[in-house]
């Protein structure tokens, strides 16, 4: 099915429970006696609480408990001099606007509203800054190295090159924002049992931090997560607001259900951080690349550190024998970032394939051709080859499906009345990981099968992957197969994130799929059967009612013979109108070349999904504060600009769908962070092709195409 | 604003019992006291009887009596109260759309509406959308295009895309991804979501 549209496939084996309103997310479980908790956030950016008035909130009705730093409600770890430095409520300490300080607990969650507003703080306020750009500027603010510094071959060669581009790019903060709200519901057992419904990237990591902060069993803790309503990186911790609920059962023994507010999703549950870059590129007059320096702010917060992959791509993406880079982190008084989809690879390829683009104008090349001209045989940077790479073919695909033949290099060639059309390319590329992750199967006299890991779906159809790689192999029927997931007591999983799930836990499904496979030849042998013997038959034969294996899959050798990542080529094409500066995006082609194509409809999706999310990105999304409060001002849909229907053209994918000789059994690779990887730079690209304005900085909005500047 | 006799006595109970309540602090009973009109459950008997107002709608063609908060929103009634949590909250400010359902038949922002402004309306959910087990079109539709990724959008989606079809709003790819702009998607589904529709507006569906 190579290069074709891949439509009609399996449907997502959850999609019936999905429209029907059947599927329940963390906050739709039934428990009785449930309560309802509210929290109560700083309205400073940085200081001491001096007093907290929760009398009002105690006696308001329906009120169970209010919890703060007064009372520190039991939390074994937090009583512990060290640790993190912000430990809800065991500490006075704010650290940004919007800090969780109280949780007033209610019977419902209109009393729990109305008692939280009852809570008043004085403070005593100290200076503070949230201007990352300020921060940078600043030679007396502090600077942390993010990553250790890398050089191939000459430092800042592109200085001395015959054709040089130096240029300064700039990324916002973008809030994740997963339709589903934050939250959690704790249930503490008088035993020292708890039960935990999760919004979660991983339910054992949630499960493990609960065990860290309140010193019990990890065995005493149950988290279950079976759907969740999106995440994109912000779901990939326990966050003080969860451990606040925890206590909050723990110390009423109640369950307690919290599910945070729109604006509170801006403050306290990440953020992909702000970057300021700098990407000094030289080549010869030929197209050869000789230098690429890439150096990289990041935003990170004042009490905890965070640090992501924004320089990554720069060393190993572009044939290139000098290579330098250096990525320093900035604290601000904000709450600590976290990984947003594509995280920080989507940050520097922002800039770089915004600076190719640049040097290819600078060339006056076609910037396809250029990129062609550069695509690496090997990796230089690990001195590996790659497992598999077919870059080249993915850009004769796109460029096709796009009409690439149409582009003119001038800019601002293509004129229809008010609309200027323009043509843009990139590049995405991440790192295709596997990690370890065990999984059970038990094969049913009644021929059904499942499959059970303490794996994650935010989305991207986990279980309809891991039923077709289960399907393939035994020739069972997918109705058939159950894989269940998002309960912490199943066999151990890690987190759902870096686009490793696939690899990970698929890997161990084959694996268990080949053992039931030889367990049921063995049986056949032994009973006289037929090798190729129906499994039902086989089972029935020997009297067992089922058969399960339990099996633990991890990476070998192969990762240290071979450079693996999964690679994307996105085209855009943009309509700019000339009067208002509005950037409509026209078309979209995506190829992802992540190996073999498991499950084409739902991959299909994600590809698509992450251009939708790239074209945000690109023209939209920006958090905007009033560094005067150090507060969000666009904390909610209406300001906050995420990608409508009407925003979003058609989209065409496809995929190179060969597999990958090396890097696990199904021959695939991740693509989630691919699929949006790049992509902004695509739209910036194409927005210079049609206007000959350059914007660096994100998003493109309609001011910036129009400033003469 | 015009407010009719019945709320005005409403909010005039309201207020009687906050001032009584008021009254009650300003005396300033003991702790011990305090703790036990708490204990007794007091103040709930009082917000029982003053707080909550008679609701009489029905559900997916099921009558609910009630007796209800007039800050609870329609979203958190079906929700907390009903069970049907088929209904999503994604932001409780009208600008998401996961909480759409039909009310007498028309698409409405949940989160927006107080349950108690839809005394003797006919509400549907996504639970009711469905003839048993046989999906709604649309409901197969969004299957058939993978109309989603995570699905917390997706019964706002659905219940605006059947009030799509319903509107006459379907005339082109570019009219329907207009009408269905008032529901976010944030893992993108939107090409999916506009091609269910087409195939159902096209079916001629009855929707």
């Amino acid at each position: 099915m190579n290069n074709q549209i891949l439509k009609d496939e399996n449907d997502r084996v959850d999609g019936v429970y999905k429209v029907t309103g059947k599927a329940k997310y963390f906050a739709e479980y039934e428990l009785p006696g449930l309560t309802y908790g509210v929290l109560v956030t700083s309205t400073i950016t940085k200081g001491k609480i001096l007093s907290l008035d929760t009398k009002a909130a105690e006696k308001a009705p329906g009120v169970i408990s209010v919890l703060s730093h007064l009372n520190k409600p039991s939390a074994p770890a937090y009583e512990q001099e060290g640790g993190p430095a912000m430990k809800i409520f065991y500490t006075d300490k704010i650290f940004f606007n919007g800090q969780p300080i109280a949780i007033v607990v209610a019977n419902t969650f209109e009393r729990a509203t109305y008692a939280a507003s009852l809570v008043k703080a004085t403070y005593a306020k100290e200076e503070f800054n949230t201007d990352f750009e300020k921060a940078v500027n600043d030679t007396e603010s502090k600077k942390l190295q993010g990553q250790p510094d890398y050089k191939r071959g000459v430092e800042n060669a592109y200085k001395t090159a015959e054709v040089v581009v130096e240029q300064k790019y700039h990324l916002p903060i973008e809030t994740h924002n997963p339709m589903e709200l934050h939250g959690i519901i704790a249930d503490w057992h008088p035993n020292n049992q708890v039960t935990v419904y999760a919004k979660t990237q991983g339910v054992k990591a949630t499960q493990g931090t609960i065990a860290n902060v309140f010193k019990i069993p990890i065995e005493n803790i149950q988290v279950k997560s079976e759907f969740v309503g999106g995440g994109f990186g912000m779901a990939l911790r326990t966050w003080p607001l969860e451990i606040a609920t925890v206590m909050a059962s723990k110390h009423i023994g109640k369950p307690v259900k919290i599910m945070i507010t729109r604006m509170q999703m801006f403050t306290m549950v990440g953020n992909r951080p702000a970057a300021i870059q700098t990407i000094g590129l030289g080549a010869n007059k030929d197209g050869t690349l000789t230098g690429i320096t890439h150096r990289a702010f990041g935003e990170t917060s004042v009490y905890e550190n965070f640090t992501e992959g924004v320089v990554n791509m720069a060393k190993f993406m572009y044939q290139c024998d000098n290579v330098n880079t250096q990525y320093t982190v900035v604290p601000v008084d904000l709450g600590v970032p976290i990984w947003m989809r594509g995280p920080g690879e989507a940050t520097g390829a922002f800039a770089l394939e915004s600076a190719i683009d640049e040097m290819a104008h600078a060339l006056n090349m076609d910037p396809l051709e250029f990129r062609i001209k550069n695509d690496p045989e090997r990796d230089q940077q690990r001195n590996k080859p790659f497992s598999d790479k077919n870059i080249k073919e993915a850009y004769r695909v796109g460029s096709q499906k796009i009409g690439w033949s149409e582009r003119k290099n001038k800019p601002g060639s293509l004129v229809d009345g008010q609309l200027k059309t323009g043509y843009g390319v990139s590049i995405g590329v991440f790192n295709a990981n596997r990690g370890r992750a065990s999984v059970k199967g038990t094969l049913k006299a009644d021929g059904s099968l499942i499959l059970q890991s303490a794996t994650s779906d935010i989305g991207p159809g986990t279980g309809t992957g891991m039923t077709l790689i289960a399907s393939k192999l035994l020739g069972i029927p997918v109705n058939k197969i159950k894989f269940e997931l998002g309960d912490s007591s199943l066999p151990p999983a890690p987190s759902q994130g870096g686009s490793a799930t696939l690899s990970t836990v698929g890997s161990a499904v084959n694996d268990v799929c080949v053992s039931l496979k030889s367990t049921i030849a063995e049986l056949a042998a032994n009973s006289n059967m037929d090798a190729t013997s129906n499994f039902i038959d086989v089972l029935k034969k020997n009297n067992l009612p089922s058969i399960e294996v339990t099996k633990q899959s991890q990476a070998g050798k192969e990762r240290d013979d071979y450079s693996m990542y999964s690679f994307s080529i996105h085209f855009v094409k943009v309509k700019v109108h000339s009067l208002t500066g509005v950037v409509k995006v026209d078309k979209i082609v995506s190829v992802g070349d992540s190996g073999t194509i498991v499950s084409p409809k739902t991959a299909r999706s994600q590809m698509v999904g992450g251009a939708v999310g790239g074209v945000g990105m690109a023209l939209t999304e920006e958090s905007i504060l009033d560094h005067r409060y150090g507060r969000y001002i666009n904390n909610n849909f209406a300001d906050y600009h995420v990608p409508v229907n009407a925003d979003i053209p058609e989209i065409e994918v496809h995929f190179i769908n060969k597999p990958d000789p090396y890097i696990n059994p199904m021959g695939a690779k991740g693509m989630g962070e691919i699929a949006l990887i790049g992509f902004s730079a695509a739209v910036a690209n194409a927005v210079f092709n049609a206007t000959g304005k350059r914007i660096r900085t994100l998003p493109i909005t309609p001011d910036k195409i129009l400033a003469t500047s | 604003m015009q407010s009719s006799d019945k709320k005005t006595n409403q909010s005039d109970s309201r207020r009687d019992f906050l001032k009584k309540s008021s009254l009650i602090t300003a005396i300033a009973l003991t702790p011990s006291v305090a703790v036990k009109a708490a204990e007794n459950q007091a103040d709930e008997r009082f917000a029982e009887l003053f707080e909550k107002i008679p609701l009489n709608l029905t559900v997916n063609n099921k009558a609910c009596k009630t007796s209800i908060e007039p800050r609870v929103t329609l979203l958190d009634y079906l929700r907390e109260e009903l069970h049907l949590t088929g209904t999503k909250k994604g932001c409780d400010h009208g600008q998401c759309g996961a909480c759409t359902v039909h009310v007498n038949g028309e698409r409405v922002n949940s989160c927006l509406s107080l349950a108690v402004m839809n005394e003797g309306k006919k509400i549907t959910t996504i639970e009711g959308l469905s003839n048993g087990d046989e999906l709604h079109a649309m409901q197969a539709a969004f299957i058939k295009h993978d109309g989603f990724q995570c699905g917390y959008c997706t019964p706002g989606q659905i219940m605006s895309a059947v009030a799509c079809v319903n509107e006459g709003h379907t005339n082109s790819r570019g009219e329907i991804s207009e009408y269905m702009s008032g529901n976010i998607c944030r893992c993108g589904a939107y090409p999916n979501i506009v091609d269910a529709i087409v195939e159902v507006s096209k079916g001629g569906t009855e929707a």
